[in-house]
């Protein structure tokens, strides 16, 4: 036995798990059962129809194609598939830039199994703890933010902006007015775009000024007009920029009628710092998994709780969980208006995200959510400093103040230049060190973009180590780009070809489509 | 003393504003169309800058209209050289004159700068222009280019005559130190025959380095761009007014809309569309305005690749008459929102030779970058 050499600060022996895992259909053997179901008792029998209850329009006209495997199997298929993830608790989750999870207690998941039996259409008197959870959460995120009431029916931060953008078409609905324009900013998130335009809106883009990275208050007015409906931003944008006049925006836009959405999917640096309608704004949605530690990935369940200030409650998805004095029920009469946008998703929520969320913030606290901003703050600019050492880096918008909330992105053009290896490049290349890097949401607008998001989750010591990771990269550029260029050598799969991303006829979503496409 | 060398190709962007793509080979052509020199008053604009250090630099050129001449009137002190052919040198008379002058002799005095171990080689022109220099010269000299050409595509070139003056002035003064190989590009005129607008690379010169007087390289649209073309095309045409002219202006972008209207289209040129109909093809200054003259006309344009020019590269045919008449108001800028991103936020620019006509322009414009989708761009002149 001899002491463990722990002098290489880099993993540089990581390697992913590698499985060569066929497809779930491919592994199907006609006839393997996981479970044998047998036939009923005569009794219940003789008391039901079967599927001959079915009205004949909803009975399948072929058999339903299923793969057939035994327990073993798809246990053996999903454990494989599970290591073949870099998941939030695998990796110094840094690297997903405005979208890094944050750590979620486990505690919390055990918590919220506790509801798993229930179901959204028992009688309110039988699950009168879990709408008191629904409606002290409303009441917490509305302390949090200024608003009036929440909505935890969206099932995601789009479907949330989605939710902003329709009550803003409700409410000009309402009140008779033609309005069919939202103006947002290129840096904020690419939804704050896209909701408003499956709503129907049309979106205008404010550009960043090229010296402070965010729009003047000269372009808004440029853009707004007697058909603007609605202002919906994220502040910090994407660049970690914070819009420190964000309130004169809001103002102006108020001042010629139109209303404002707070895109605050990701409120770690904001908790107990400011408040969306301190600023001004009518409505906010926060990302639970992005601020309030509710873990979601791979399209999981999500929660992109919705609030609204009390004069825009009667237009929100109904119902709202409530309490009379005595009792907590659904109170759909809160949300009644004949304009109200209706529901954006069934039921009122979904149960153990919402459970998860008011977990994390009665164990936190008041002092507690203030200081997690602070954290993560503090994390983003200890990250931007050291990070800034290195002559591979760069970042615009400094104007003086180089301080960035609770992300940044950064610009690795003059390393491209000198070497000839690219933002992508050196994505691909971390894979190789188990871990997660991102560059931005297309088109790049800053040169050879690099998004870090530290949160308050990693030490010290998990922020040093992700530096040290980037900078054995670096090096890597200067004096073997090929194994960058190659790379990655140590996960999962090679270079993937995205070629047919654009490309419709090649696309294969379904194991159908697949069959039909890729048959010999 | 420093030695500032100075190339002018006389007949540098005369073609522009009479239609055609380009004056090389064809200057007899531009002038029987009654295109006037422009390449004196571009490269007046940035000598100017230069006359505070005026005692401190000696400028080397040809006589006559390829430097001399021009030197000589902003009583710069001056070294004529001897062009090849000639044996007199004699400023006032000149030995060159607006259609006489070639490929040739840009290349001859570059190589004699060269010799004479100028300190900056300043040169006028357009992509043509600068081919000729980098044969010449290569890396061997700094080099600044003023703009003046039809087709100026490398970002050799200053964003305007005034950046270029004072980018030199920077340079001779030692304010600026550090200079950066920067691409020579011309269209690629074998993928050009084939209808696709695409630049190409002939080489690089040493252009002094600061980031803000220098155009970024025009870059081509690329293929995945295609969509966003379509999308912005069908935003425009659902827009289209029946009675309305159009004037629909170079660039692969615009071409979107002609292409699903079903018409033929001029990728670097001015074409008129009326009721989904092609009016006329290839226009230039007058021939429009005849077209257009109490006419309610809107005019779609798009930003030229990297450079963020809305006019004054490559579509000089729209002249400063012609957009006066169709009015600012009526003006609609397409641009991917790739393209748009590629300049970094930096505002768009008009560079006419009009300066009236270019502060008119100014101001905050809804670009169309989509279906139903639209990104607010400030236009300024530098």
């Amino acid at each position: 036995m001899k002491r463990i050499d722990r002098s290489e600060k880099v993993r540089v022996h990581f390697h992913q798990a590698k499985w060569d895992e066929p497809i779930i259909y491919e592994l199907s053997t006609p006839g393997e059962r996981g479970i044998l179901v047998g036939a009923p008792d005569e009794e219940i029998a003789g008391q039901t129809k079967g599927v001959d209850a079915l009205p004949e329009g909803m009975k399948r006209n072929t058999k339903l194609n299923l793969p057939e495997l035994s327990q073993s199997r798809v246990l053996r298929h999903y454990a494989r598939l599970a290591q073949q993830t870099l998941g939030a608790d695998v990796n110094i989750e840094i690297g997903q830039g405005t979208c890094t999870v944050k750590y979620s207690p486990k505690v919390n998941e055990q918590l919220s199994a506790l509801i798993r039996e229930y179901h959204p259409l028992q009688d309110a008197d039988t699950v009168q703890g879990m709408l008191e959870i629904f409606h002290e959460t409303d009441k917490y995120m509305s302390e949090i933010s200024g608003m009036d009431h929440f909505t935890f029916q969206p099932g995601g931060g789009s479907q949330g902006i989605l939710t902003m953008a329709s009550v803003m078409r409700a409410y000009f609905k309402d009140k008779g007015e033609d309005r069919d324009e939202i103006i947002t900013t290129i840096y904020s998130h690419p939804s704050d775009a896209a909701a408003p335009a499956v709503a129907g809106f049309k979106i205008v883009y404010l550009q960043p000024d090229e010296k402070t990275g965010v729009p003047d208050l000269e372009q808004l007015k440029a853009a707004a007009g007697p058909k603007t409906a609605g202002y919906i931003v994220a502040n910090p944008e994407d660049t970690g920029v914070y819009n420190s006049h964000v309130k004169e925006f809001v103002d102006y836009i108020h001042s010629i009628g139109g209303l404002c959405g707070y895109d605050q999917a990701n409120a770690n640096g904001l908790l107990g710092v400011t408040r969306a309608r301190d600023a001004g704004f009518d409505m906010c949605f926060f990302n639970l998994h992005k601020t309030f530690s509710t873990p979601h990935g791979c399209g999981g369940p999500a929660c992109g709780a919705t609030g609204v200030q009390k004069d825009l409650v009667q237009y929100l998805p109904a119902p709202i969980v409530d309490y009379d004095g005595e009792k907590y029920f659904l109170n759909y009469d809160i949300c009644s208006n004949p304009c109200a946008v209706g529901k954006v998703r069934e039921w009122y929520g979904v149960a153990p995200v919402v459970l998860k969320a008011y977990c994390w913030i009665r164990s936190m606290g008041p002092d507690g959510l203030y200081q997690v901003a602070k954290t993560a703050v503090l994390n983003n600019n200890y990250m931007f400093k050291k990070l800034m050492e290195l002559p591979e880096v760069t970042a615009y918008y400094e104007d003086g103040n180089n301080q960035r909330i609770e992300q940044a992105r950064y610009s690795l053009e003059t390393m491209e230049k000198e070497t000839g290896i690219s933002t992508l490049d050196i994505q691909r290349r971390m894979m190789d060190f188990g871990m997660h890097y991102w560059t931005s949401h297309h088109p790049f607008y800053l040169p050879e973009p690099m998004t870090l998001e530290p949160t308050e989750t990693p030490s010290k010591k998990d922020i040093d180590e992700y530096i040290e990771t980037l900078k054995y990269v670096f090096k890597e550029a200067h004096e073997n780009p090929d194994i960058i260029k190659t790379a990655p050598h140590r996960s999962v799969t090679h270079q993937v070809d995205e070629s047919g991303m654009d490309d419709p006829a090649r696309w294969a979503t379904t194991w159908k489509m697949y069959l039909k496409k890729y048959s010999d | 003393m420093k030695k500032l060398g100075l190339i002018i190709n006389p007949i540098a962007g005369m073609g522009g504003s009479v239609g055609l793509k380009g004056t090389d080979h064809v200057v007899e052509e531009a002038i029987r169309r009654g295109a006037q020199p422009r390449a004196g008053e571009r490269v007046k604009a940035a000598l100017t800058k230069l006359i505070e250090i005026r005692d401190q630099i000696t400028v080397y050129t040809y006589p006559g209209d390829m430097g001399g001449e021009l030197a000589k009137s902003l009583d710069f002190p001056t070294v004529l050289l001897t062009a090849a052919g000639t044996d007199a040198v004699d400023a006032d008379s000149g030995y060159t004159a607006a259609g006489h002058t070639d490929a040739a002799d840009t290349i001859e005095l570059a190589k004699k700068l060269l010799e004479e171990q100028v300190d900056l080689l300043l040169f006028a022109g357009g992509d043509g222009t600068a081919r000729d220099i980098y044969e010449a010269v290569e890396l061997k000299v700094p080099c600044v280019g003023i703009p003046a050409g039809v087709k100026i595509h490398s970002p050799v070139y200053a964003k305007n005559p005034q950046a270029a003056g004072r980018l030199a002035l920077m340079w001779l003064t030692g304010k600026v130190q550090k200079t950066e190989e920067l691409e020579v590009l011309d269209i690629d005129e074998e993928r050009y025959r084939r209808e696709e607008l695409s630049t190409r690379l002939y080489g690089y010169l040493l252009v002094p380095k600061e980031k803000t007087l220098t155009q970024n390289r025009k870059a081509p649209t690329p293929v995945s761009e295609t969509a966003s073309i379509e999308a912005i095309a069908y935003d425009i045409i659902e827009a289209m007014e029946p009675e309305t002219c159009y004037l629909i202006g170079a660039g692969t972008t615009t071409r979107g809309i002609m292409h699903l209207l079903g018409l033929k289209n001029t990728l670097i040129g001015v074409d008129l569309i009326c009721g989904k109909k092609l009016v006329a093809a290839d226009l230039y200054g007058d021939t429009i305005l005849s077209y257009i003259k109490g006419r309610r006309t809107k005019l779609i344009v798009t930003v030229t690749g990297g450079q963020g020019y809305l006019f004054g590269r490559g579509n000089q045919q729209l002249t400063p008459d012609v957009i006066k008449e169709i009015g600012k108001e009526n003006i609609i800028i397409l641009a991917t929102k790739a393209k748009l991103a590629a300049l970094g936020g930096r505002p768009l620019l008009v560079d006419t030779y009009d300066e009236a006509c270019n502060l008119s322009l100014c101001g905050y414009y809804r670009a169309v970058t989509g279906y139903g989708e639209y990104t607010m761009c400030r236009v300024t002149i530098d």
